[in-house]
């Protein structure tokens, strides 16, 4: 459903991607782990355009497009079939939850007001804030705005949401609530591309790992082998450090 | 204070505050209306980066706020009619209080619009959005937002500096103050007089910034959750 092949991207002199190709099937739950500055960020970013990579192709719903010629509207064809759910929420700060979740559908893909609202309750009733629809994010703590992110996401019906560590900008206590929102929506079948360092959720809701390092993939294969078994040294050494 | 003084004072007060009312008031409106169009325009090609017509503003912006605004309105009204272009006095201090505060207010609008954080705009891109929708629904609302106090400020100090509009022959409050002066020789009386009717729009509008920033604090409000 997803296939990069060969992206690249450098920052100036700074090397960040150097030729890194995945593939996600539909139904997949892949995460996407790796130390600090591997370049995971600058994978999904460039994947979903917010960054334009030097060089790569995508193949998206059977569409091939160039990563760093793709034009204008092929982008926003590919966004308006994508979601994404960043590290700081980034929720509209001047919208309520329910009009965070409707912008995307009565503004971009010009949806009738009373169609969205309903999808746009049914959103935030899924991860649990039927009570907050017209809070402002300043209102909502960090779990609940990262919820109302995820509705968003969902709102608009996606064939595949990036997630760039959800929960890594959350209080430990706040971390669960999101957490089981994701687990709920992998077995209902949403397919995901998840950066993450929660370890325990790679293991147990993913259904394949890919483990970056220096911008390149070292490792990757279904979540249980790669927890098992690892085949590299890094990769153990990496799973070692994360266990302690 | 004698009454002679007094009676001149009660006198001249209805005399001063009507141009105020008629002429000082509209003349702020309407220029602070237009100025905010350009304000808004003008940092809105500089925020996008539009090639050239970025320069065009930057050039505005540096020659208007580099030159002083009593230079401006005698550059248009007295010096235009030597090209053979002869504005009334009116529109013509409406021109320039509109075009010197544009390119102030566009400053802090530019600010404001560089205050709201990249994410707004990324997440923007990512629910299928494009740039001016985004724009028009995001950033501008809470660049505005941002903006809204250093705005009323320039707006209180626009009501202040229509005074220099009597040096183009405005009758506003300042210049019938000077004419009231001329007939009864008490300049420090009338020109205290005519201050404290500056000081009063003053805070009625300090009073409606309240109210506004009041009003649209309503996203940013911290309540107990
Ligand atoms: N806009 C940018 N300009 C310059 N360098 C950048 C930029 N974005 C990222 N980098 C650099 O690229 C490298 C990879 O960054 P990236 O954010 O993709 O790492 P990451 O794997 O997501 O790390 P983390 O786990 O800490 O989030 C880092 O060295 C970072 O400093
Ligand atoms: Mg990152």
């Amino acid at each position: 459903m997803l296939e990069i092949r060969d992206i690249q991207k450098s920052f100036g002199a700074l090397e960040v991607l150097k030729g890194v190709s995945l593939q996600v099937e539909q139904g997949d739950v892949v995460a996407i782990l790796g130390p600090s500055g591997s370049g995971k960020t600058t994978l999904l970013r460039c994947i979903n355009f917010l960054e334009r990579a030097d060089a790569g192709t995508m193949v998206f719903d059977g569409e091939t497009v160039s990563m760093h010629r793709a034009s204008h509207r092929e982008i926003a064809a590919i966004r308006k079939k994508t979601a994404f759910v960043f590290q700081n929420y980034n929720l509209f700060r001047n919208k309520t939850a329910l009009q965070n979740v409707t912008e995307g559908l009565v503004i971009a893909r010009r949806m009738a007001k009373a169609e969205a609202v309903e999808i746009g309750k049914r959103s935030l009733d899924k991860v649990g804030l039927s009570d907050r629809y017209d809070y402002y994010p300043s209102q909502l703590s960090g779990g609940q705005q990262q919820r109302v992110a995820i509705a968003r996401a969902l709102a608009t019906d996606p064939k595949i949401i990036y997630f760039d560590e959800p929960t890594s900008a959350l209080d430990p206590e706040l971390t669960g609530e999101v957490l089981s929102v994701m687990q709920q929506l992998a077995t209902e079948g949403m397919t995901m591309l998840v950066v993450t360092h929660e370890m325990t959720f790679a293991r147990n809701v993913s259904s394949k790992v890919i483990f970056m390092e220096d911008g390149l993939v070292v490792e990757e294969g279904d979540a249980k082998g790669f927890f098992d078994h690892p085949k590299t040294e890094r990769t153990k050494a990496f799973l070692n450090h994360s266990n302690q | 204070m004698n009454e002679r003084v007094w009676n001149i004072l009660t006198d001249s007060f209805m005399k001063i505050l009507l141009p105020g009312l008629t002429m000082t008031i509209p003349l702020t409106v309407i220029s602070f209306a237009i100025a905010m169009v350009i304000a808004v325009v003008t940092a809105m090609v500089q925020f996008a980066g539009v090639r050239g017509v970025k320069q065009l503003a930057r050039f505005y912006v540096w020659v208007i706020r580099g030159t002083p605004l009593l230079v401006q309105l005698y550059v248009i009204f007295y010096g235009l009619p030597g090209l053979g272009i002869i504005i009334d006095p009116f529109p013509a201090a409406v021109i320039v209080f509109a075009i010197n505060e544009g390119a102030y207010c566009a400053e802090t609008v530019r600010a404001a619009l560089e205050s709201v954080p990249v994410g707004q705009m990324e997440a923007g891109y990512c629910v299928g959005m494009s740039y001016l929708q985004i724009m028009r629904r995001i950033v501008l609302p809470q660049a505005m937002r941002t903006a809204f106090p250093p705005l009323s400020n320039s707006l209180i100090a626009l009501v202040k500096d229509t005074s220099l509009a009597a040096n183009i022959t405005v009758l506003e409050m300042f210049m019938a103050t000077q004419r009231i002066v001329a007939r009864t020789y008490e300049p420090l009386a009338l020109y205290i007089e005519v201050g404290l009717i500056y000081l009063l729009f003053s805070t009625v509008l300090t009073k409606l910034q309240r109210i506004g920033e009041k009003r649209l604090n309503t996203y940013e409000k911290k309540e107990t959750v």
